[in-house]
């Protein structure tokens, strides 16, 4: 027999639960005393240095090729960075070109979809456009975003305090221009959402309902519910199937295509079910590939989509584009511990900035609910690993709890179904009552701080410094943006602002520009020379485009057979 | 050191491999179930989710996989227990294999979405009815609730929508994940996500008052008013500890100020100029 469970719980944890119900009280009465568990700035570090995946050694290495080598980065980074190229650049054929665009756009996730749109605003007919994506339109980590987006649109906040809590956040790493142009384009995206009808929480008054984010001096987290990524994607989404914008699926870039002059002139796709490769000619190429949480970094589970594998990162750089603080990973403090099903899937901030604290086993707090994310991850990993204050499931992994139930009682019944209806119904589906039971969570990988870097119209920078005439990017996959570390709420908004810049630009180009040069894939063979230097296994390719899951047992009785490939 | 974390000798690296044997799949199975993928039994470990029991058994999924977190659709499953007359739908990422069950999983469903200019729409008792006229077909046979795995009131706000009621259409669909399982089970052919999308964007832009924070922010952003700010802080960057300081003043006074009124926002770097 298995587990017996009482409202999803073994009886063990069942005992801990009862330490925090009897703190809860107390706790609740002295919510506002949490501030002063607040680190400063040297607490901050000595809690960062001993206990945050990114600080402690063995993780990362140098990069032997390519334009950022000598720098440091995630072990699985470098693996895909340092690899062989999937595709065989002899066996395709690019003067046989199957689609001949103004702007082709990697990507049908958030970033993607608002470039298309705002380059079809700025007048690109929709037919000139092509978004080409690795799963369906909107299968992205844009969907998934549950807490919400940033944006100072409040009398007492402004655009200059949002830019000073993004810095903060990031380490003071973050590129000026960047978050200048992220915090003011902020109120101008929201009000581009408001025309585009989606349905943000407001007062009567027409206000948003605005809540805190880790990290933030200021209210300033717009939601919708806890489907804020999903509701603001079906939306963009929708429009752009209003303006028909195709959108070719299950079809991903595996190479940019280079030009004689240097330039970004397109790219290779391949058809997952058919296996064809189709060759885009492009006057202005977009990339917006989202991020890396399923290469499992330190063997973190993710709260990543089933495609965020970081294929953008490897096209770029392979083709000569600057990469940055991709040595900075984001562990979201919140993913779920328990139950097994759900290891690792998001538990969003929201349930904190609505008042839920993070306990110890011993129904004890520890720490500042709302620092910013890589603060508050390290803090749980040291109450769990340096303390052992935790409690361990079943399988062997470890957590704290977050006490949801305070949220009801502060807020009145029903508070949960009406601001967090995504996560009750997901610990619902498990047995598990959040309205009455804490939550089990731990640190889970989230996002990848860094990434191709860009400049404040979205174009993508080479090895040199200098920006590429034809190529932009937008989304996760850029870097500069959130320094080495980004606060609650500002990937929904980076990738409005980004992705529209890149269209807008994109489509600057496509007006004023004629075709792109002669076509090659001479960068591929290049980069395949350092490669064949460092002694790389021939099995190690990349683009992944996706992680693979299969039973052990059954991987190692797999054959191919030569009939039926 | 600071009073509120004592300082504690770990060795940090051991500590990431322990959570990275911790986080992977336990090396030995204690309970197995019996699963029928599309017919073909597989045994595969008790507790796993349908998507991860495929996995496990060898499935590699190109279509059928998406968030894997229960908010895009992606995974619609149907599938029978054994013995049992009941026809039920899931998501494979949020549900636990059962033994004995019968699953398929459903690639693609194929519907159409009515075209349309949101600005030139102007909604009314009818608006839904024009763009989806097939709503009226409805038998309120209640088939699309049962199969919604968000467990929605699917049949009521098609209902609301006949009556031209596009906020509670709005609000009764709000949590929708677009997987098609409804419009595939309804016997009227129905194409109910698309219907309420379009509901709530209606709802969401003419229907919700506009913010007037927004506008006034929109109006000061324009005005260039916080250029000069701007310049200030790129200047102040220079010197690593006094944006440094600035930035935990702003962060700490906003965590005591919140919402008292500061009248010009820009009060905090004019202080620092």
């Amino acid at each position: 027999m298995t587990l017996k469970l009482i409202g999803g719980y073994p009886e063990y944890m069942r005992e801990s639960i009862e330490m925090v119900e009897k703190t809860r009280e107390q706790r609740i009465k002295e919510k506002e005393k949490e501030k002063e568990l607040a680190l400063s700035d040297e607490e901050r570090q000595e809690v960062l240095n001993k206990f945050h995946p990114d600080y402690a050694p063995g993780g990362k290495r140098e990069l032997k090729v390519g334009v950022n080598k000598g720098e440091i980065v995630p072990n699985e980074v470098a693996d895909i960075l340092e690899a062989w190229p999937a595709l065989d650049p002899n066996e395709v054929d690019l003067n046989d070109i199957d689609y001949d665009v103004d702007i082709l756009i990697i990507g049908g996730g958030g970033a993607g979809t608002v470039a298309a749109l705002w380059a079809n605003y700025e007048g690109i007919p929709a037919e000139n456009i092509l978004i080409a994506t690795k799963l369906r339109h909107g299968d992205a980590n844009s969907m998934m975003a549950q807490g919400g987006i940033q944006a100072a649109d409040r009398p007492w906040d402004s655009p200059i305090i949002h830019y000073l809590d993004v810095l903060g956040g990031g380490h003071f790493a973050n590129k000026h221009e960047l978050v200048k142009a992220l915090t003011t384009d902020a109120p101008k995206i929201i009000k581009w959402h408001e025309d585009l009808g989606v349905m943000y929480d407001k007062d009567e008054k027409g206000n948003f309902i605005e809540r805190w984010g880790g990290g933030t001096s200021r209210k300033r987290l717009h939601s919708a519910k806890d489907y804020t990524g999903m509701e603001i994607m079906r939306v963009i989404r929708d429009e752009a199937r209003n303006r028909d914008i195709p959108v070719l699926e299950f079809s991903p870039a595996v190479e940019l295509i280079t030009t004689e002059d240097g330039e970004i002139g397109g790219a290779i796709l391949w058809n997952m079910e058919t296996k064809e490769y189709y060759v885009v000619r492009a006057k202005a190429t977009v990339l917006a590939t989202g991020g890396w949480g399923r290469l499992h970094i330190r063997g973190f589970p993710t709260t990543n989509h089933y495609g965020a594998t970081a294929d953008g990162l490897v096209m770029a750089y392979r083709a000569g584009a600057r990469l940055r603080d991709l040595e900075s990973v984001q562990y979201h403090p919140t993913g779920a511990a328990y139950p097994e099903q759900i290891v690792g899937l998001l538990i969003t901030e929201k349930v904190r900035a609505m008042g839920a604290t993070p306990v110890n086993k011993y129904g004890e707090r520890f720490v500042f609910p709302l620092e910013p994310r890589d603060v508050e991850a390290a803090m749980f990993i040291r109450e769990c690993f340096g303390k052992g204050n935790c409690v361990k499931t079943p399988t062997g992994m470890r957590g704290v709890w977050l006490d949801s139930p305070m949220i009801e009682e502060m807020h009145g019944e029903g508070a949960i179904r009406k601001n967090l209806d995504a996560m009750y119904r997901m610990y619902k589906r498990f047995g598990i009552d959040m309205t009455k039971d804490p939550i089990l969570v731990f640190p889970t990988l989230h996002y990848q701080n860094g990434g191709v870097e860009i400049n404040a119209d979205a174009q993508v920078l080479k090895g040199d410094g200098s920006p590429y005439p034809r190529f932009f990017a937008g989304g996760e996959v850029e870097g500069g943006v959130h320094g080495k570390n980004r606060l609650m709420g500002n990937s929904l908004l980076d990738y409005n602002v980004f992705g529209r810049r890149a269209g807008i630009s994109a489509a600057k180009v496509a007006r004023n520009s004629g075709k792109p040069g002669k076509l090659t894939l001479k960068h591929v063979k290049l980069f395949t020379e350092e490669v064949k230097k460092i002694n790389v296994p021939l099995s190690r390719r990349s683009p992944i485009l996706l992680p693979d899951y299969r039973g052990k047992r059954v991987l190692a009785r797999k054959i191919d057979l030569p009939v039926l490939q | 050191m600071g009073k509120k974390v004592e300082i504690l000798d770990v060795d940090s690296k051991q500590i990431m491999d322990d959570i990275k044997k911790a986080a992977s799949p336990p090396e030995e199975v204690e309970h197995w179930v019996t699963i029928y993928v599309m017919g073909k039994p597989y045994q595969v470990p008790a507790g796993l989710t349908i998507m991860k029991a495929l996995e496990y058994a060898g499935y590699r999924f190109i279509r059928g996989s998406g968030c894997r977190a229960g908010f895009c659709g992606a995974c619609a499953t149907v599938y029978r227990k054994k013995g049992e007359y009941r026809f039920r739908t899931a998501l494979a990422c949020q549900t636990t294999v059962e033994d004995g069950m019968y699953l398929a999983q459903i690639p693609f469903v194929p519907a159409n979405k009515a075209k349309y200019d949101l600005d030139k729409i102007e909604p009314g008792p009818t608006t839904l009815l024009e763009y989806y006229p097939e709503i009226a077909r409805c038998v309120s046979c209640n088939t699309c609730t049962k199969a919604c795995p968000q467990e929605l009131d699917v049949m009521y706000y098609i209902q609301y929508a006949i009556r031209g009621d596009i906020k509670k259409v709005a609000e009764l669909s709000f949590d929708c994940i677009q997987c098609g399982l409804c419009t595939l089970r309804c016997p009227a052919e129905i194409q109910h996500y698309h219907m309420a999308q379009l509901a709530r964007r209606l709802y969401g832009k003419y229907y919700l008052p506009k913010s007037p924070w927004l506008e006034r922010r929109l109006k000061e952003i324009d005005s260039g008013m916080y250029e000069k700010a701007f310049e200030n802080i790129k200047k102040l960057r220079e010197d690593p500890e006094a944006i440094k300081n600035l930035y935990y003043k702003i962060l700490h006074e906003g965590l005591e100020k919140e919402e008292k009124h500061i009248e010009d926002p820009l009060e905090f770097i004019k202080g620092e100029d």
